[in-house]
């Protein structure tokens, strides 16, 4: 770890900060109806989307899905713009047409949250072989859950990206549960990392409640597929403290022991990694909290200002070119 | 002017836009050989970094059409039938068509889709024949499906340069048709409907491989004294509604010629166009013909019942022509 600045230290712990307490105000916000809706939160994975993200440049790609809050987040997105999207404001990233489950910011290689689990990997794939084709060096990070390693167009994916070496990583954020579904039901594997050796890939398990050590690989994973050696595997091992999504206290479902909940809480990387930072002198994570703190109320008030869109401009913006008569109106 | 083969000039359309950008690749199953003749030669002048043969893996290979095309590139994607887009519909329809809508207007996603041997090309059965147009214009996918070699290359050559998604449907049964094709470069646009032969009697809106039929019949109808106008819309999103409307107003009788299924497909569509914007001209109900709603099945005389045919359509225009005498 010699490598990383003292600066980059506490760059992981504003990033992981900045999502865990997003994530808290828009809950808060989703009770109030201040946010339409319901939203997926990235509580208790944000050690994973921190450490992959500050493996990367800005000119890189990430592809995110449902629960991306986190990814963009660590990618540089504004939480600003995020906060507004998510209140369905035109100053949204989105211009209010997207919501929690598709944020995007293209300048920042945010090609997108999605609704489709396992639909963004594909899509990074061809953000990836543009760089190729254009004699860049960028990377495209793919972001998915455990669920997804069931997904047709995932492993579709893997093939393209190893037949043709394009510089991707796949990053498989194993939070053990596709909603109600333990993946010890529905894989065989004991580790999702295998998956990729059927692809000719390599393939790694690393702790997703570790910064450090998800940074650690990841950049490994980053230099490998810059360096033109192709795309690789990350599996994460995570866990999402809450539900599913911000709805599911009202469906009165139990899928997990509160036992098991607790043993991963205890390994909370907004607990363990605040203490590192401050057992070592790195810096006091109070203060970063205090600016943290100060932006998302920031972000708050400028979605709570921000005007609602003009109920006509749902027709814009769906063509590039448009011509007579398009898009087609129901009256 | 010179007259070459339907393929022969899409071809030509599409070396001429790789040549013209070098952000033009190509994708799809047996491309390098060519399995269908559009790529043929391909590799020798734009050479592998341009023409990919991808795996059986439809999903995946659309979508990183979506991906390459929003980070600057400009993909043709080729599938050899209709039914490949079942299996990439989400990555077509729920992710390179929205995503722009869905991103607030960030971004375009010039992806072109081409099927080479588009609809029924007989004795292939229910999974090789289908022609769903309809189901692309439900999800606001641009779709073209030119009729004549010179539309095949002007109106290929346009979806290419298109900022959306487009898909390019060619006739199977109309790729080795010859007809006059300009020299030089020119584009067909997007929206404009063709009239294929001017009439004053009875309008009868031919769709793709239909058209020529439509054509055939109009000689027929012609010789029982029917004066008709056939028209060929060749892009379909967008629609050039006017052109369709203007004839309806001129003859009063509207009879739809359609490769699609029954049950909401484009003749569907084009009906509820006469009836909301042409209501007061005619003077005839507005008749359908189209595919019935089974699958086409694979023996001669089953497929032939089931597809649309000349006889059908002579019989609804005389229909269609008789009912204002009543």
């Amino acid at each position: 770890m010699g490598e990383l600045t003292r600066d980059q230290l506490v760059g992981f712990y504003r990033t992981m900060r900045t999502i865990r307490r997003f994530e808290q105000r828009v809950v808060e916000l989703v009770n109030r109806n201040d946010i339409p809706g319901a939203a997926h939160e990235y509580v208790g994975e944000e050690a994973v989307a921190t450490g992959v993200c500050h493996a990367l440049r800005p000119d890189d790609v990430i592809t995110s899905t449902h629960r991306g809050h986190g990814h963009i987040l660590a990618k540089s997105g504004d939480p600003r713009r995020m906060m507004a999207e998510l209140m369905g404001k035109s100053s949204g990233y989105n211009r209010g047409r997207g919501g929690s489950m598709h944020i995007a910011d293209l300048r920042l290689g945010i090609f997108g949250a999605n609704g489709i689990v396992g639909a963004g990997a594909p899509i990074a794939c061809g953000a990836a072989m543009a760089a190729k084709l254009k004699g860049r060096d960028g990377v495209a990070a793919a972001f998915f859950g455990d669920g997804a390693t069931n997904q047709g167009v995932l492993l579709e994916a893997l093939n393209l990206a190893a037949i043709w070496k394009l510089p991707v990583v796949f990053v498989c954020e194993n939070n053990g549960y596709a909603i109600s579904a333990s993946i010890r039901e529905m894989s065989p594997l004991h580790h999702l990392a295998d998956r990729a050796s059927a692809f000719g890939m390599p393939g790694d398990t690393v702790d997703g409640m570790d910064v450090l050590a998800v940074n650690e690989t990841a950049s490994r994973a980053v230099a490998r597929a810059r360096a033109g050696d192709g795309p690789s595997f990350v599996e994460c091992l995570t866990y999402r403290f809450v539900g599913h999504f911000t709805a599911e206290k009202a469906l009165g479902i139990k899928y997990r022991s509160d036992e098991e909940i607790e043993e991963w809480r205890q390994r909370d990387p907004l607990v363990t990694y605040p203490a590192w930072l401050r057992e070592r002198g790195i810096c006091d994570p109070a203060r970063v909290d205090a600016e943290v703190e100060a932006v998302l109320e920031e972000a708050v008030a400028f979605a709570r200002q921000s005007p609602l869109p003009a109920a006509e401009e749902a027709l814009d913006g769906m063509y590039a070119t448009t011509y007579p008569g398009l898009p087609a109106r129901g009256w | 002017m010179r007259e070459i083969r339907y393929l022969e000039a899409m071809r030509e359309g599409l070396f001429e836009e790789m040549r013209r950008d070098p952000s033009v690749i190509v994708l799809g199953e047996d491309v390098r050989h060519s399995v269908r003749g559009l790529t043929k030669g391909i590799v020798g002048e734009f050479g592998p970094a341009r023409i990919y043969d991808t795996p059986i893996s439809e999903a995946a290979f659309t979508g990183l059409a979506t991906g390459a095309a929003l980070a600057g590139m400009r993909p043709v994607v080729e599938y050899q039938i209709n039914a490949l887009l079942f299996v990439a519909f989400d990555q077509l329809v729920d992710q390179a068509q929205k995503l722009r809508y869905m991103m607030g207007g960030q971004g375009t996603i010039p992806v072109t889709y081409v099927i080479t041997a588009s609809g029924a090309r007989r004795a292939l059965a229910g999974q090789h024949s289908d022609h769903l147009y309809p189901l692309l214009l439900h999800m606001g996918m641009k779709t073209v499906m030119p009729t004549t070699p010179e539309d095949a290359k002007g109106l290929f050559k346009a979806a290419i340069r298109e900022d959306d998604p487009v898909m390019v449907l060619s006739p199977a049964a109309l790729l080795a048709t010859k007809g006059p094709v300009p020299d030089g470069d020119y584009v067909t646009p997007l929206g404009r409907a063709r009239v294929a032969r001017e009439g004053t009697d009875l309008t009868i809106v031919a769709v793709g491989p239909l058209v020529p039929e439509a054509l055939v019949a109009a000689e027929t109808l012609a010789a029982e004294g029917i004066s008709a106008e056939v028209i060929d819309p060749r892009s379909l999103l967008p629609l050039d509604a006017e052109t369709l409307l203007e004839s309806a107003r001129k003859t009063g009788h509207v009879v739809l010629f359609d490769d699609s299924n029954r049950t909401c497909g484009f003749a569907a569509e084009l009906a509820a166009l006469f009836a909301d914007r042409a209501w007061e001209a005619l003077r005839a109900p507005v008749r359908r013909i189209t595919r019935a709603d089974v699958p086409v099945p694979f023996s001669t005389p089953l497929e032939s019942y089931v597809l649309p045919s000349r006889e059908r359509l002579l019989d609804a225009c005389r229909a269609c022509r008789a009912a204002v005498q009543a």
